[in-house]
């Protein structure tokens, strides 16, 4: 019986290890913030993704809880952050933006949050001109 | 004796394959191809300046009240008439608010509107659905409540896209889905939260 020819499996094998380089997007900050976001069923997708700024609300993570205790925090970028202070970090990320009308703020907020702390944010996005917001959440099964 | 040509061995490269394999799964794993998904929202606009805050006056039978206090019950109705209800029944409660199928004197008012391609429409056209939280509601049954209110209008668009069109909404042309969103325009306004559940 002829061996088959696997010179071009290498080949086969780069590509498909191309596609998995090129889609792979790595997660840029590192959570400090614990959060199970909550479930819904009318969602949509969220588009352009470079347009898409994330504001974390949630406790802080195990690790942290010794230092930080455990009342729900804020995280914009890699730190905690006050709720005024969403209005520097909304600035920041919209100059580096190329379309910058489209500027979409995700609420990754822990179900637990009290809506206390989610109003303080969006009353800073109101006045920062973010209105297109976004409370993010998984599809219920 | 002829000197005898020297040749340059290949280059072995059986495990060319391993090793890409190895990357691969590297990057399989670290792959995380999420689709970020979520309740999309527009906020109103911020106020042009901090007196002048008057507020625009509603009818009674235009707004319907949905009022989240710090346990998570939802009080809901129309005008000052509010009764405790489930989150389940909340779709349903919603959906008769806005379509107003009966003509109801109780529900938002009926206005006769030209809108292209579905010609002359009686729609509740100043309805507005105000959902008011507290400081200590849980976020939770927050995004349920605009899940649910969300879900009223896209049922309602549904329906009214198959009578009209035939189709499901999600297949319809821009011009049509533009049609659809006309009758049924997305008003839900969020008040400022309200300590009415007693202070901390």
């Amino acid at each position: 019986m002829p061996e088959m020819n696997t010179s071009s499996l290498p080949d086969l094998i780069f590509t498909i290890l191309f596609f998995f380089m090129i889609v792979t997007t790595m997660r840029e900050v590192t959570l400090k913030v614990k959060m199970t976001i909550p479930q819904g069923t009318e969602l949509e997708k969220l588009e352009k993704k470079s347009a898409v700024s994330y504001i974390y609300v949630g406790p802080p993570t195990d690790a942290l809880r010794a230092q930080m205790g455990s009342s729900t925090r804020i995280q914009l970028n890699d730190r905690y952050a006050e709720p005024r202070e969403v209005m520097d970090f909304v600035a920041q990320e919209r100059q580096g933006m190329a379309n910058q009308a489209e500027q979409v703020i995700s609420i990754k907020a822990d179900s637990k949050t009290q809506m206390g702390i989610i109003t303080d944010i969006k009353e800073v996005l109101r006045k920062s001109w973010a209105l297109r917001i976004n409370y993010s959440a998984t599809r219920r099964q | 004796m002829a000197k005898k040509k020297k040749k340059v061995p290949g280059l072995n490269a059986s495990s060319t394959a391993d090793i890409s394999f190895i990357l691969l799964i590297f990057f399989l794993i670290t792959t995380s191809m999420d689709t970020d998904t979520g309740l999309s929202r527009r906020l109103p606009q911020p106020p042009e300046n901090e007196e002048d805050q008057s507020t625009v006056k509603f009818h009674e039978r235009d707004v319907l009240n949905v009022m989240i206090n710090r346990a998570g019950n939802i009080l809901c109705g129309v005008g000052y008439n509010k009764e405790q209800i489930d989150i389940n029944q909340l779709r349903g409660i919603a959906k008769e608010f806005i379509a107003n199928p009966n003509n109801s004197s109780t529900l938002p008012e009926k206005m006769a509107t030209e809108i292209d391609l579905l010609g002359q429409c009686f729609i509740t056209k100043n309805h507005v659905i105000s959902v008011q939280t507290d400081r200590g509601t849980p976020y939770d049954v927050y995004f349920q409540v605009q899940n649910e209110l969300v879900a009223a209008y896209n049922e309602l668009r549904d329906e009214l896209s198959k009578t009209k069109f035939g189709r499901p909404y999600e297949a319809l042309t821009n011009e049509q889905q533009v049609a659809i969103r006309a009758y049924y325009p997305q008003k839900i306004s969020e008040a400022e939260p309200k300590n009415y559940g007693g202070n901390n």
